[in-house]
């Protein structure tokens, strides 16, 4: 039965795709390019997937399955008075309804704090909560159990305006209280008032991953209900297995997790959607249970990007220079935990911007109400924190009569730079340059009088002429802390094999579309002077690599197969100067040698490798950091990136519509280990910041999402994406292991303060709030 | 002609496959994906908004979500797996690797079927063409640059050998 | 549990006939949405796709008018004699979804929905379209004004089929705009199709997606009928400009709903209009 499981198992070797295609010939001799660590190396998955070879977690397919599917809550806030099965159980074709009572183990999870149930028993507090699962022979016959399944709710009144969670007397909506994390940051001179002083309050609404791959999942049970495989896309598949293993209270050992081909992820997939429901029916019914969410259900089932309401203020000198931020940060974590509390932390600690600041006041809250629940997005309260500084930094400009790039520039932060939390900067801080290089990037053509109706704003909807439109430019500058904060060890684990030339990676990393299938080949490549490199299939048969989020894996899961590719390098130069009789401290690699860097002794990795097994796993962990103290002090975050984006828009200024012409950029990546890999994500990122500055946004009405499809939820298609000219810039990060820093988030940031920076240049609003929707410009 | 819902034929990718036991509301994306055992073409929306389902139907190129599969007879119908021939890649599906297109893959059939159809109706697009070719493909990684970049290649490519 | 796949316009009229609870797809664009959405579950369908009858046009033998069939894809709206003839049309259906949209989706589809954000709909309202509808037993030939009887809903009898719709082809600026928040593959939040009859000395300015129907906009057509002279270009007045938007704006009937706000939806539609008046009158 199981081996209907196509999880994609990728090889990859020298003749196939770039090494041939992109040979240079250089005069008479003929370089052939390898794939090591700083070439454009192609995707070992990419000629699967463009063949549609490539199989995603909702791609799976199994003899005998059944199909799962979810009940929700239609309120934001009720008691569940009764759950009556009977009318679902006599459909034909259903095998299974679940609901809380059939949870054998723990009755809720939750990445940080445990208060999300499997399924809501007493209350449900969001709309869309889990309240009971049905596995049966169709997905028809799955949603006409769902519609038999006669839940009787006793409706309460929903707590949907986070500001009203903050007040003492508003009732608790969870028996953990309204507060999900507090947390002030007081440092240097309290009593500082600047020569000039800006303030306003700044708004987010909630963004959606919108990831294109849905939320899917095949379990396939042991027989005799003795443990479960579950194959799905995730982020994380070790602490999958953890809360899984929890829920059904199983050893962690029988809940066995593959990452199958992920879709996509930016956070979404870092809490527990339908893994558990999966796995409890395939217990349950004893066969192979396929789920897979429709994307409305999505928009339900996973945590999005957490609106923040921000008031801040700054004090400066006459000059321009920042002397202290007071700031009063509201994160709306919806109904459940998830990542709030470290999502807050973020934002608080980066309220400052890549901007020096001696002295701040900050208080951060992240609250509980009844609408959906908000964990990571790509950028992790971080683009929260950064529209509200670069709006401000702006508003300081006009102020002090300076232009947006000086005002900058005056308080770029460097190397060795305290933050507000007392952390030292150790990272290489390039902010200036990153200004400056963007700044000579050549701004874009004008406007042409004639253009072609497609490139105006509105499109083939010939809404605007060009004596309609007016350019704006702006700027947005941000820095971005990479790995987990706050005491936490996020370590990732590899493990290298070599034997006859080729090279074994496995390791846990989940792949969902940023390339670590692409890097870690060229890692081992560039270490042990190999050509061909297996990944193994990613599983719980290792040692966890934490989740692929918080521009972490580059760095992390870099590390590990670095250092295990080291130690088999090590492991290698033993036995080949034992066998030749050569200290093997003078041995290197060269190319695809090995070669004694004194003598002229020279042999290829292959034969070297020929009959021998060479074994090792490394863990790499970053430096540890602290919790912050009571004063929001401490040094808890490992590194930092920085980018800049200065973003050219066109207005509609009597509509209100807008379309972003250019983004430039310059981004602080350490060192470049894949330059199309590194580009993609750049770009990737900047068209996520530009949905969020004009058109994406989850609207809510009493905690009821009004806009769950892609109709409704826009995303920016090839007509509203800009010309992206991007520069990368290179300064080795000493703490890296590969000198290269995260690239993920950064582009996403401050591309999203830029564009309503432009805006609010071509039209003179306000433009407190983001996304800035047509009535916000014009009305 | 009335087909009985409980059996029909489809033809896809130059082959004739029956299709059995089918309630009558089901996509041809349903179809294709869970009946026919190919999971080629994509579903991210079911409503026609992101494209990751675009198959062609007699030389069109359309959302397979949005189509009835019953109706679908007498109709030719191709999908990404029937572009390659012997695992040989396609100029479009070269392009797409060599340039970058591909991050997670989800958007990628739909895009790769979409330029297909684009390149044989209008082999030198303009950028703006380009640009409204693939409108209905959405793709939440790329940003969309590097998968530009590959339309143009592929359409270079495709003039190189042509000429 | 039946699909027909009829190839004639009288086995389709047939079948309708037999079974008027058949739910009729053309190119499937908006009743497939319904049915993924589990919002409708058919029992019965006939599907026109193949019904060739329904995919021709043709230009009238005096020139006067032109007629599309009911099943024809906007694809081939944007055709160049249709977009000479009638550009009304073929903006608007250059404006619908996407390549893949307007490879399937249709004008019958559009009438049959009825959706006020209809692009089709404005200019069949503007150049006063005549719908054909056929039965087994008979034929109807009403005005889309009729055809229009509120939000999703017209005057189509279960066993008849949309046809075709016949356009008056007109001397004279015509055009479509419409505000949508992203720049392709938009629902529109307002719209707008104006069109200038000089043979006539008329002007006819039809509303999309600001009331519960396609608005038409007679009141402020008789006051700019007697404000300018229609059968020629015009010099048109800052004054006059703003007077006509006012009043575009009073006829409108627009709601708040996700997609956008009563107030900003008068003010599009009304700065939209003003739009193709200065457009219908630049030389
Ligand atoms: C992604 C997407 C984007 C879209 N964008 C737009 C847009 O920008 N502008 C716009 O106006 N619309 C848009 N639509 C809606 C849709 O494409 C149009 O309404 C289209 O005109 C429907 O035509 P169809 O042939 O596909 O209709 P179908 O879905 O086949 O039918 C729609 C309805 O009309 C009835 N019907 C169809 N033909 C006949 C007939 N001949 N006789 C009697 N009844 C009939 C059907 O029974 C059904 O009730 C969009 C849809 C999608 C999925
Ligand atoms: S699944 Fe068909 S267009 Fe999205
Ligand atoms: S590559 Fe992921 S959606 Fe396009």
């Amino acid at each position: 039965m199981k081996n209907t499981v196509s999880t994609n198992t990728v090889s990859i070797n020298t003749v196939s795709t770039s090494t041939v295609s992109t040979d240079t010939i250089t005069g008479t001799r003929r370089e052939v390019r390898r794939d090591i660590l700083g070439a454009p190396a192609l995707r070992p998955d990419g000629a699967d997937k463009v063949q549609g070879k490539f199989a995603f977690s909702s791609d799976i397919w199994a003899e005998h399955m059944l199909w799962g599917a979810t009940l929700r809550s239609p309120h934001p806030y009720a008691r569940i008075v009764s759950i009556d099965l009977s009318a679902a159980f006599d459909i034909d074709g259903v095998e299974a309804i679940i609901t809380a009572v059939d949870v054998p183990g723990k009755k809720t999870y939750g990445l940080i704090s445990s208060d999300q149930p499997v399924f809501a028993s007493d209350f449900v507090r969001y709309v869309g909560e889990p309240v009971a699962c049905v596995a049966a022979d169709h997905p028809e016959t799955c949603r006409r159990a769902l519609a038999a399944i006669n839940v009787i709710y006793e409706v309460l009144t929903p707590l949907t305006d986070p500001e009203r969670a903050l007040l003492p007397e508003t009732p608790k909506i969870h028996p953990d209280g309204n507060m999900l994390r507090y947390q002030k940051i007081i440092c240097g001179d309290q009593t500082i008032q600047g020569e000039i002083i800006v303030e306003n309050t700044y708004e987010l609404g909630m963004q959606d991953q919108a990831f294109l791959g849905l939320e899917a999942a095949m379990a396939f049970p042991d027989s005799g209900g003795a443990g479960v495989d579950l194959v799905i896309a995730t982020q994380w598949i070790h602490e999958d297995q953890k809360q899984i293993a929890a829920c059904l209270d199983l050893p962690v050992d029988k809940v066995r997790v593959t990452l199958g081909g992920v879709g996509g992820a930016f956070g979404a997939r870092e809490d527990i959607s339908l893994q558990v429901h999966c796995c409890l029916l395939a217990l349950k019914t004893s066969r192979p249970i396929k789920m897979q969410y429709s994307r409305e259900e999505s928009f339900y089932g996973h945590v999005h990007r957490h609106p923040a309401k921000i008031w801040i203020r700054h004090h400066a000198t006459n000059e321009g220079i920042i002397q202290r931020i007071e700031s009063k940060m509201v994160f709306d974590g919806g109904a459940y935990a998830s990542t709030s509390a470290a999502v807050l932390i973020n934002g608080i600690t980066h309220i400052q911007g890549p901007y020096k600041c001696e002295s701040a006041t900050v208080h951060g809250f992240a609250v509980r109400t009844n609408n959906p629940p908000c964990g990571a997005m790509r950028g992790f309260g971080v683009v929260q924190a950064c529209f509200a500084h670069e709006s401000q930094m702006d508003k300081l400009a006009v102020a002090c009569g300076l232009s947006p790039v000086e005002i900058r520039l005056r308080n770029a932060m460097r190397t060795g730079d305290k933050l507000i939390t007392g952390q030292v900067i150790e990272s290489v801080a390039p902010v200036e340059r990153c200004i400056r290089e963007t700044d000579a990037i050549p701004m874009p053509v004008p406007l042409a009088r004639d253009a072609n109706p497609l490139e105006l704003v509105g499109g083939s909807g010939l809404t605007s002429l060009p004596q309609n439109i007016v350019r704006g430019v702006g700027w947005g500058v941000s820095i971005k802390n990479l790995m987990y904060s706050e005491k936490f060890d996020d370590y990732a684990t590899a493990r290298c094999q070599l034997h006859d030339g080729i090279v074994n990676l496995k390791f846990a990393t989940a792949e969902v579309g940023q390339g670590f299938v692409v890097l870690a080949p060229q890692i081992a490549r560039s270490v042990l002077g190999v050509d061909e490199v297996i990944l193994d299939p990613v599983d719980t048969r290792i040692g966890s690599a934490g989740s692929t989020s918080a521009s972490r894996q580059t760095w992390m899961s870099g590390g590990a197969v670095d250092g295990a590719c080291r130690l088999v390098r090590e492991q290698l130069f033993e036995h080949v100067g034992k066998i030749h009789n050569i200290d093997p401290l003078r041995l290197v690699i060269e190319d695809t040698d090995i070669v004694d860097m004194i003598g002229d002794f020279r042999i290829s990795v292959i034969d070297a490798s020929t009959g021998a097994h060479f074994d090792q796993t490394f863990e790499h962990h970053h430096r540890p950091t602290e919790e912050l103290d009571e004063n929001g002090q401490g040094n808890c975050h490992v590194a930092f990136a920085f980018v800049a984006h200065r973003a050219v828009v066109d207005v509609d200024v009597e509509l209100g519509l807008v379309k972003v012409i250019q983004i430039a950029t310059a981004q602080d990546v350490g060192r470049v280990l894949n330059p199309i890999a590194a580009i993609g994500q750049v770009e990737g990122g900047i068209a996520q910041g530009l949905g969020l500055a004009v058109m994406e946004e989850i609207v809510l009405d009493n905690g009821k999402i009004r806009n769950p499809s892609f109709t409704d939820y826009l995303l920016p298609t090839t007509l509203d994406m800009p010309d992206v000219i991007a520069v990368l810039i290179e300064e080795p990060e000493p703490q890296a292991p590969l000198g290269a820093k995260g690239i993920g988030e950064p582009p996403c940031i401050s591309v999203t303060p830029a564009i309503a920076a432009a805006i609010r240049n071509a039209t003179g609003r306000d433009l407190p709030r983001v996304p800035i929707r047509p009535q916000d410009i014009c009305l | 002609m009335t087909p009985n819902t409980e059996v029909y034929q489809l033809n896809v990718n130059g082959k004739k496959c029956e299709v059995r036991d089918a309630w009558i509301g089901e996509s041809l994306l349903y179809v294709l994906r869970e009946r026919l055992g190919l999971p080629g073409a994509k579903g991210a929306c079911e409503q026609g908004e992101c494209g990751s389902c675009t198959v062609i139907m007699d030389d069109q190129a359309v959302c397979s979500c949005l189509v009835m599969a019953a109706t679908a007879i007498d109709t030719e119908i191709s999908t990404v797996e029937g572009l390659s021939v012997d695992g040989k890649l396609t100029d479009v599906q070269d392009a797409f690797v060599n340039e970058g297109a591909v991050q997670c893959g989800f958007c990628t059939p739909g895009l790769v079927v979409a330029v297909h159809n684009l390149l044989d109706t209008s082999p030198t697009p303009t950028d703006i063409e380009i640009k409204e070719a693939i409108s209905g493909n959405i793709c939440r990684c790329t940003g969309y640059g590097r998968i530009f970049e590959a339309v143009r290649s592929a359409a270079a490519t495709r003039q190189e050998t042509n000429k | 549990m039946t699909v027909a796949v009829p190839t004639s316009l009288s086995d389709a009229l047939a079948a309708i006939a037999q079974n008027p609870a058949a739910q009729i797809i053309q190119g499937g664009t908006d009743l497939m949405v319904e049915i993924n959405f589990n919002r409708r579950k058919p029992t019965d369908v006939i599907a026109l796709r193949r019904v060739l009858e329904l995919r021709e046009w043709s230009i009238a033998k005096d020139g006067s008018t032109i007629t599309i069939g009911a099943g024809l894809p906007y694809a081939q709206m944007e055709d160049d004699e249709i977009a000479r003839l009638v550009p009304a049309l073929a903006q608007a259906a250059r404006t619908v979804g996407s390549p893949q949209i307007r490879a399937a989706g249709s004008i019958g589809g559009n009438l049959g929905t009825c959706s006020p954000a209809g692009d089709a709909l404005p200019v069949l309202s503007a150049l006063d379209a005549i719908v054909h509808l056929r039965s087994s037993t008979g034929a109807r030939n009403i005005s889309v004004h009729e055809f229009m009887v509120g939000v999703k809903r017209n005057a189509r009898a279960p066993d008849e089929i949309i046809v075709s719709v016949t356009l008056p082809i007109v001397t004279g600026w015509q055009g479509y705009a419409k505000v949508g928040v992203r720049n392709a593959m938009v629902i529109s939040i307002a719209s707008c199709c104006l069109a200038v009859d000089r043979t006539n000395s008329a002007i006819r300015i039809a509303l999309g997606a600001v009331g519960p129907t396609i608005i038409r906009c007679r009141a402020t057509e008789a006051w700019l009928t007697s404000q300018l002279d229609l059968s020629s270009v015009n010099t048109v007045s800052t004054n006059l400009l703003k007077e006509f938007g006012d009043r575009v704006a009073q006829e409108a009937k627009p709601i708040d709903d996700h997609r956008s706000t009563a107030v900003y939806r008068r003010h599009a539609v009304s700065t939209l209009a003003k739009r193709l008046l200065t457009r219908a009158n630049t030389p």
